[in-house]
This record gives structure tokens, C-alpha cells and sequence, in this order.
């Protein structure tokens, strides 16, 4: 299979997506490439620097039969626009009874590890996902990022692509033609039988790293991978769990009131899977600071492999 | 262009039915019959009149937190915009949106808003639908003085010169932004005026005179059509009650000379006069239309009092689209 890398799968998503539908267009302030050349002025807007503008075009246009791909480029500029992202696409179709459908599509780069300082390193999804009526798609490689953004764009919904930004040079293999990965399916990386561990985005590949390395400790570990923070795939993260009966959240956001937390929580409550367990659940996320900028200090602030390691041998120890 | 009779008594008609319509969704809330927040449109009818007679079913609306003129102007169906205050499955929203978030797709009305500005930016985005669509449709962002301060004011009037989008942005200047008189609002009450940096035609217009709205629209819809884009319109008028009320009406803080010189500038005893000078309209035409618009309006309200109200299993309902 082919090898390219996690931000071409992803530019490939939106052209083959163009070419598919001539109603999905693109708006950003930059594209990579020339895609006017190919789709044309009126389908690749570059735009002022207007983020409420923007998300709210999108969504009044895709109210109206268009597809609109808004390009934030980080998440972080998206907060210039949260009225439309909160108040407006959140809320559209539900309060409108289901009139009209929105199928926008809004992409951002996310998170930290690369030196970009207190607001451009943050990985606000849970954010999002308390808000009910947006999908998120998180990728974790350069398929799942293919795969996920085109079923985003097609997808009928206002839905978010979060594409983390220490990924964006990684490689690995997208299959050729049109590969889709389903909104809702989360992905089972690597086997295991000792210890769970969900892992978001960049740290899904942090923790394949500190799993193959445990193995040869004897440890086994299996490695989940949600996908879709909204809809989320309970179901697999549980028959995980349930078979290992101990599990560790990665994700670089801050615990407080973030995916880990929320995974946790679905794990808990469960019944089955809360008797399956034999230690306490455990979250290896960021701490709770502005991601700061000096090497020493981000990296302190960020979760590391030795902080993932340490969490699984925690759960091993403390397991009934 | 002078209007015929039929044009004319159509105005009329609808102002008259906006008026009567938000009168008795007062009455309805003071009754605790609907719920939540009523944001009456009383003395601002010529606006969303003036302006939406040069549309289309094909064109389409953006309104605001105080909707319910620009809803029945476009063409909704008032028992479904009843039903929905009522909070009742009939209601265009299936009780899910109420008074603030009353849509209605199939007319072009894009619904209306509860946050200050918020329309503004979809208003753009259902324009650029129409851009791309090639057919002509033009988009009505219809707004007030308040959205005049917000940022997204600005962001959309920028991109929709620089894409030449074919919408009218109809700022409804009623001299209020919630409370606050809107000359503590602005440097400048001239929000006409904002047109001429982001390069578009600005005009400011007796915002309680349907015919010179009308006229003014033309003029917007026109260009907007021709694909020369965007313009803004300050239709200057008065909100006759209060800015919101729930259980009961607020106490009025403006002054009373003031409420009085506007309500002697009534929008649709002046289109009477209108009418009446040009002999197109007799007490018993009037009387007719009055009493018409009386029993739609009993009949909107006895639909939405039979409709049930939605069953808590659909609550999840509508959520996401397949």
C-alpha cells in the first residue's frame, strides 16, 4: 500500500470529495497547492480573516443545498466565531425541528508539542462535544484522516474535523480509490490482554510506542483509538475494557471536564463494564496550565511516554 | 412605480395581521397560555412589509429575536407560527424552537434568532448559496441598530462586498438596542453610514412609511439580482412596546412624549391615509380587512390550542440529519 503523510491524506480527502460533488466548495485564507486551477474561483474562496463570518456562512449556505468546507486552520481561531459555532451550529437543525439539514464541514488544526505557545496549543474538543449537535472527528494516521474527512464532508450534519498538528508530517499507508472511515466506529490499533489503553489523536501513537515496548516487559496492552469524539463508539471502548479490565485515557487536553473525563465516565457508570474492572480508571492527560512555550516546560505540561508507562504499571499494581 | 390596488391592500392586509398578531401573543402570555420571552414587532410593520413585497418564494430572509413580522411577511402560515408559541407538535419548529427560532425552509424564511447579530453571518452564507445557484435569488438580512455594534456586522459586510453577494442588509432602526437608547450605542446614529467603507450603496429611509421601504428595496433587490452586490438599508422606526417580556410587561422607561410622536407616524394608519387619498380604500374595505385578519387569527389560535404537544420521546428527535 501506499505511504503518504497525515496532512496530504488529508488534502487528498477534500479534493477527491470536490470532485466527487460539485456542490461541496472550500473557504479558507490559504490552500496548499493550486485547487483554483483545477475546481475553480467560485469553488475555492479564499477569504478575509472573518471566522464568525465564516462558520456562519457555512452553515447559512449549507442550509441552502451547499457543501462548504470552512477551513479555521487552528482551532484556536474558531473561538473568534463562537457564537456561530455555539449558539448557531450546534443548535440549527434541533431548534428548527429538523427542517433543514446542515452539512458543513469545519476543519483545525489541534494541540501542542511543537512550540506554539499558550493559544495555539490547545486541544479544546470536549468543549464541543458538551454542546451535543456537532460531530467531531479526531484521526489518529494518515487513513483514518482520509477516511474521516471525507465521510465528514459528506456527512449531513455540521461536523468538526480536529487534525492534530504534531501528526501532520507523520506517514503511513492510505489505501488507493475511495476510502472511507465511518463517523462512530472507533478502531482497535492493537491487540491485548492485560490493559486498555484510549488514546487520542497523537497519543494513539505514543501509546502503540509504549505498547510495543511494555510487551517485551510481558505486558499487554491493547490500544483503542475512539475517532469520533461525537458520535462516540461506547460499545467497542467497553468490550475493551471488560476483556482487560483496566484502562488508561490518554489525550493531551487538560483532565478537567475533557474526552478522558468523559470516557471515563462511560466506562464507570456501565454496570458490566464497571464490575469488569479490577483497578481505579486512570487519565494520563496535560496539566491544568496554558501549554507554555519553552522545550523544558511544554514538555512538562504535556503527557509524555513515561507518564503513559507509569499509568499502566499503576493499574497493574493497583489492580484487585 | 405606483402600486396597484391589490398590491396595496395586500401591504396593508399583512401589516395589519403582524400588528394583531403580536397584540395577541401579549394577550397570550399575560394568559400564560405560551411561554418563554415575546418580542413584539408592534409599529415596525412597514419594514418587514415594504421590504418583503419585492421578494420572491425563491429569495430569502434572515430575522432576528423579533421575528414574527418578518416570518408572516415572507409568507409563513400563522397557525404554524401559533403553534410553535404555543409550544405544540403543528408549530413549524414542533415546539422544539418557540417564538425566538420560528423558520420556515420552504418559504425561504431562514429563522429567526435570539443572539444580536447572529443572523447576519448565515444571511451571507444562504446569499452565496444564491451566488453559486445562478438563478437570481437575493438574500434579506434584516437586523437591528444593536447587530450595528456587533462584529459580526462588520465581518459580513466586508465579504459580502468583496464577493459581490447578492443580499440587502436591512438594518430595522427602532432606537433601541434592547433598552439602551442607540445613541449611547454609537459615536454616530448613521448606521446607514457604514456602508460607504466596505464600498456599498447606504441608504437611509423613513423606516414607518411601507411605500418608501419599498421603494428603497427595489433598488437593493435590483442591483443584489443584477450581481453588483450588497446594500444597506436603515429603515428608521419605533418599537411601540416594550423590548421583551415573559409573565408580565415590563415598565416603560422611555418617555412619553417620545412614544407619542412615533405612534402619530403610525405605519399603517399611514398607508391608509395613502390609500384613502387615492380613493383605493373605504371604511368598509378597512372594517373587512380588520375583521378578516380578526378571525385568521382566532383561527390560528383555536389550531394551535387542538394540536398536542410534542411526546417526550421525541425529545432526541431531529438532533442529527441522516
Amino acid at each position: 500500500m501506499r505511504e503518504i503523510t497525515f496532512q496530504k491524506a488529508l488534502e487528498e480527502a477534500v479534493a477527491e470529495e470536490m470532485r466527487r460533488d460539485p456542490r461541496v466548495i472550500t473557504m479558507g485564507t490559504d490552500f496548499t497547492g493550486d485547487p483554483i486551477k483545477e475546481f475553480g474561483a467560485s469553488r475555492v474562496r479564499f477569504t478575509p480573516i472573518s471566522e464568525a463570518v465564516l462558520t456562519g456562512m457555512g452553515l447559512g449556505a449549507a442550509g441552502c443545498g451547499v457543501r462548504p468546507i470552512v477551513n479555521w486552520r487552528m482551532v484556536t481561531f474558531s473561538f473568534v466565531a463562537m457564537d456561530q459555532v455555539v449558539n448557531q451550529a450546534s443548535k440549527i437543525r434541533y431548534m428548527f425541528g429538523g427542517q433543514a439539514d446542515f452539512p458543513v464541514t469545519y476543519r483545525c488544526s489541534t494541540g501542542g508539542g511543537i512550540g506554539l505557545a499558550a493559544q495555539h496549543s490547545q486541544s479544546p474538543y470536549s468543549m464541543w462535544m458538551h454542546l451535543a449537535g456537532l460531530k467531531i472527528v479526531l484521526p489518529s494516521t494518515p487513513a483514518d484522516a482520509k477516511g474521516l474527512l471525507k465521510s465528514a464532508i459528506r456527512d449531513n450534519n455540521p461536523v468538526v474535523s480536529f487534525e492534530c498538528s504534531r501528526l501532520a508530517t507523520l506517514t503511513g499507508p492510505v489505501p488507493d480509490g475511495d476510502h472511507l472511515v465511518p463517523l462512530g466506529v472507533a478502531d482497535v490499533k492493537r491487540t491485548g490482554t492485560d490493559v486498555t489503553i484510549v488514546a487520542l489523536a497523537y497519543y494513539v501513537q505514543e501509546s502503540l510506542a509504549v505498547a510495543d515496548e511494555l510487551a517485551r516487559e510481558g505486558v499487554s496492552i491493547e490500544v483503542l483509538d475512539p475517532r469520533t469524539l461525537v458520535p462516540m463508539d461506547v460499545e467497542t471502548l467497553r468490550a475493551s475494557v471488560q476483556k482487560t479490565g483496566r484502562v488508561v485515557i490518554v489525550d493531551e487536553a487538560p483532565a478537567t471536564c475533557s474526552a478522558a473525563a468523559e470516557i471515563a465516565a462511560l466506562m464507570v457508570e456501565d454496570p458490566d463494564t464497571f464490575r469488569a474492572l479490577k483497578a481505579p480508571v486512570r487519565r494520563v492527560c496535560a496539566m491544568p496550565v496554558p501549554v507554555p512555550y519553552s522545550p523544558p516546560l511544554e514538555k512538562a505540561a504535556l503527557p509524555s511516554r513515561d507518564d503513559i508507562r507509569a499509568a499502566v504499571h499503576d493499574v497493574l499494581k493497583e489492580s484487585v | 412605480m405606483t402600486l396597484d390596488k391589490a398590491r396595496l391592500v395586500q401591504m396593508l392586509r399583512t401589516m395589519i395581521l403582524i400588528r394583531e398578531f403580536d397584540e395577541r401573543a401579549i394577550q397570550l402570555r399575560l394568559a400564560g397560555k405560551i411561554y418563554g420571552t415575546v418580542h413584539p414587532y408592534v409599529g415596525q410593520e412597514a419594514v418587514a412589509v415594504g421590504v418583503s413585497a419585492q421578494l420572491s418564494v425563491t429569495d430569502r430572509v434572515t430575522s432576528t429575536h423579533r421575528g414574527h413580522g418578518h416570518c408572516i411577511a415572507k409568507g409563513a402560515d400563522i397557525r404554524r407560527m401559533m403553534a410553535e408559541l404555543f409550544g405544540r407538535v403543528d408549530g413549524y419548529c414542533k415546539g422544539k424552537g418557540g417564538s425566538m427560532h420560528i423558520a420556515d425552509f420552504a418559504v425561504g424564511m431562514l429563522g429567526a434568532n435570539g443572539i444580536v447579530g447572529g443572523g447576519l453571518p448565515i444571511a451571507c452564507g444562504a446569499a452565496l448559496a444564491g451566488q453559486l445557484e445562478g438563478k437570481g435569488a437575493v438574500t434579506v438580512c434584516f437586523f437591528g441598530d444593536g447587530a450595528a455594534a456587533e462584529g459580526e456586522f462588520h465581518e459580513s459586510l466586508n465579504i459580502a462586498s468583496l464577493w459581490k453577494l447578492p443580499i440587502v442588509f436591512v438594518c430595522e432602526n427602532n432606537q433601541y438596542a434592547a433598552n439602551n437608547p442607540v445613541g449611547v450605542q454609537h459615536p454616530r446614529v448613521d448606521i446607514a453610514a457604514h456602508a460607504a467603507p466596505y464600498d456599498m450603496p447606504g441608504v437611509g429611509v423613513d423606516g414607518n412609511d411601507v411605500l418608501a421601504v419599498h421603494a428603497a428595496t427595489a433598488d437593493a433587490v435590483t442591483r443584489a439580482r443584477r450581481g453588483d452586490g450588497p446594500s444597506l438599508l436603515e429603515c428608521k422606526t419605533y418599537r411601540w412596546h416594550f423590548h421583551a417580556m415573559r409573565a408580565a410587561r415590563p415598565p416603560e422607561t422611555r418617555p412619553a412624549e417620545e412614544i407619542a410622536s412615533w405612534k402619530a407616524g403610525d405605519p399603517i394608519a399611514r398607508l391608509e391615509q395613502h390609500m384613502v387619498g387615492r380613493a383605493l380604500l373605504s371604511p368598509d374595505e378597512l372594517r373587512a380587512i380588520r375583521d378578516r385578519v380578526g378571525a385568521e387569527l382566532d383561527e390560528a389560535v383555536a389550531f394551535a390550542e387542538a394540536s398536542p404537544f410534542p411526546d417526550p420521546k421525541d425529545l432526541m428527535a431531529d438532533m442529527f440529519a441522516r
